[in-house]
């Protein structure tokens, strides 16, 4: 049967900016309020679900290019990196901190290593998932 | 002064309350699969947004806190509820469930029958 998707497809478009926009803050306000790298993860690889669901693999394999696995063990280097990096300076493994920096934009802002490691969080997360859900869906042809 | 608007916010709120609780009637007390997904999808889009409205009206006049991530909801469901019950009642009508027996009138039976017949 022939299907019109044009009311799921045109909703879709709009809705994942909004949907990757607040994955981002959730990302980004992790540290003092709820959300951080696991939510941010599983917020953004439900929008590229969303545009599985409204459109076909092959499009969004196009639009995204990446491979997950490959996105997933960036993450785990990413991780292991921030750990290892705290040996540099004579700390024990895993050792954060935190500096107040004066960016252009943003005014007097607080940069934490703490991001490094949630990033790696985030594309492990990102990257699992995605895996899981392509390969279930590829399973077909 | 505030207390006049807490009112106001309570109001709002209220009726989305008793916009939701009407959705959930219609729910039950309505015949198919179409005139229920009509109240649920319509009234408690309607009840849910309010409800949102009110707690971020609250918030920012009480607190002085404006949460962008309500007004960001209220946009989020506004857009993706009643495409929701599109798609629900697509299916549901694409699946060939029936209408109400009381139904007078179905303009997609004839299309329908048009392409079954082009297909044949």
């Amino acid at each position: 049967m022939k299907t019109n998707d044009l009311i799921l497809q045109t909703v879709t478009k709009i809705t994942v900016f909004i949907i990757f926009a607040y994955s981002l803050t959730l990302f980004f306000a992790g540290h003092n309020s709820p959300g951080g790298g696991f939510v941010g993860g599983l917020i953004t690889s439900a929008g590229i679900v969303l545009l599985l669901l409204a459109f076909d693999l092959k499009t969004i394999t196009t639009i995204l290019p990446f491979d997950f696995k490959k996105v997933a063990a960036l993450g785990l280097l990413f991780a292991a990196g921030t750990g290892i990096g705290s040996f540099l300076f004579g700390v024990p493994f895993l050792t954060h901190s935190f500096g107040h920096f004066d960016l252009p934009i943003f005014g007097e802002t607080e940069l934490a290593t703490a991001v490094l490691f949630d990033t790696g969080v985030y594309l492990v997360v990102v990257g699992v998932t995605m895996t899981i859900i392509q390969t279930i869906g590829e399973d077909d042809d | 002064m505030n207390e006049i608007l807490e009112i106001v916010f309570g109001v709002i709120i209220l009726f989305g309350a008793l916009l939701s609780v009407l959705s959930a009637i219609g729910v039950l007390r309505l015949p198919d699969v179409y005139t229920r997904n009509h109240a649920a999808s319509k009234s408690a889009t309607l009840g849910v947004l309010s409800i949102l409205l009110g707690a971020f009206l609250y918030f920012w006049v009480e607190e002085g806190y404006m949460n962008a991530r309500l007004l960001l909801g209220i946009v989020f469901v506004f857009l993706t509820s009643p495409v929701a019950g599109h798609l629900i009642s697509r299916a549901a009508y694409n699946s060939k469930v029936p209408l109400w027996d009381k139904s007078v009138q179905d303009d997609l039976k004839m299309k329908n029958q048009d392409e079954k017949a082009k297909a044949r």
